[in-house]
């Protein structure tokens, strides 16, 4: 059993180190700013998520699984408020992607208005 | 009991379960202090605003646990499309900002469909209004399952 529950905390410590590892490979790679928030959200969900499921299996049913599953809903929750943020006030800054296939922000803006 | 009472009672019982989580001591002198340090923070909270909807949002429904293993479902899969696209041998983008009407009445529930919409890798919001948010997409592909998670997000709004 103990063999069971450390192959599968193993499993999510490598899953989640792999992601992260691809999100900062996407954080170098990606041409712009607007592409590299989605890299970097790769990293705070899942990448984080599966390095907390991980701790959680190795320290079994204890106080502190209670504890760490309080962190992850609070990435869950900060994590996407910060990356709004950051994306708001770049957007408010007038930081325009290039390359953009469709773009439907001035309708946006006029929608704002009325 | 009046929803007010109901909420600060929820209030109190969530700052207290938090306090002995974090804590992890059960004497009975140390959970007596936890009682008191809740208590005089429901109080604080009192006095500064009224502790409404916004404060402790009852109105939301159980099923919110069941929308949020619906959207883990959603985000390991844009994940895997995102994590396919950084490794990709030419890196092809198609980046576009488009806008999603929101069909929620509560600010509550335009925070919970804004904030799921970024979590979801591929697609972030950028600026929120009160009919429709304006989202920054890599791709199409990701932005075809939106108006499904803004039904899955009003049915949990409740009332």
């Amino acid at each position: 059993m103990n063999l069971f529950i450390d192959i599968a905390s193993w499993f999510f410590f490598s899953l989640g180190g792999l992601v992260l590892i691809v999100g900062a490979l996407g954080m170098v790679r990606l041409p712009d700013f607007w592409s590299r928030i989605h890299a970097a959200g790769m990293i705070d969900t899942i990448g984080a998520e599966f390095m907390l499921v991980g701790m959680m299996l190795q320290s079994g049913l204890t106080l502190t699984t209670l504890k760490l599953l309080l962190i992850g809903l609070f990435i869950f929750i900060a994590g996407p408020t910060a990356t709004h943020a950051i994306a708001n006030a770049a957007w408010s800054a007038g930081e325009k992607p290039q390359g953009l296939a469709r773009d439907d922000s001035a309708r946006f803006a006029e929608g704002e208005k009325a | 009991m009046t929803a007010g009472t109901a909420r600060t009672i929820a209030l109190g019982a969530a700052l207290f379960g938090f306090w002995l989580v974090l804590s992890g001591h059960f004497t009975p002198f140390l959970l007596l202090m936890g009682v008191v340090s809740s208590a005089l923070c429901v109080w604080i909270v009192a006095r500064m605003e009224p502790i409404d909807e916004t404060a402790v949002p009852l109105g939301l429904r159980p099923s919110l646990l069941l929308y949020w293993l619906w959207l883990g479902g959603e985000i390991v899969k844009s994940n895997i499309a995102v994590a396919r696209m950084i490794l990709a041998r030419r890196i092809s983008l198609l980046p576009r900002f488009i806008l999603v009407p929101t069909s929620q009445q509560s600010d509550m529930g335009r925070v919970i469909f804004a904030n799921s919409i970024t979590l979801t890798p591929g697609t972030v919001t950028v600026e929120t209004g009160g009919k429709a948010l304006l989202v920054h997409a890599l791709a199409e592909s990701f932005s075809t399952s939106l108006p499904d998670m803004d039904r899955r997000v009003t049915a949990i709004e409740g009332r």
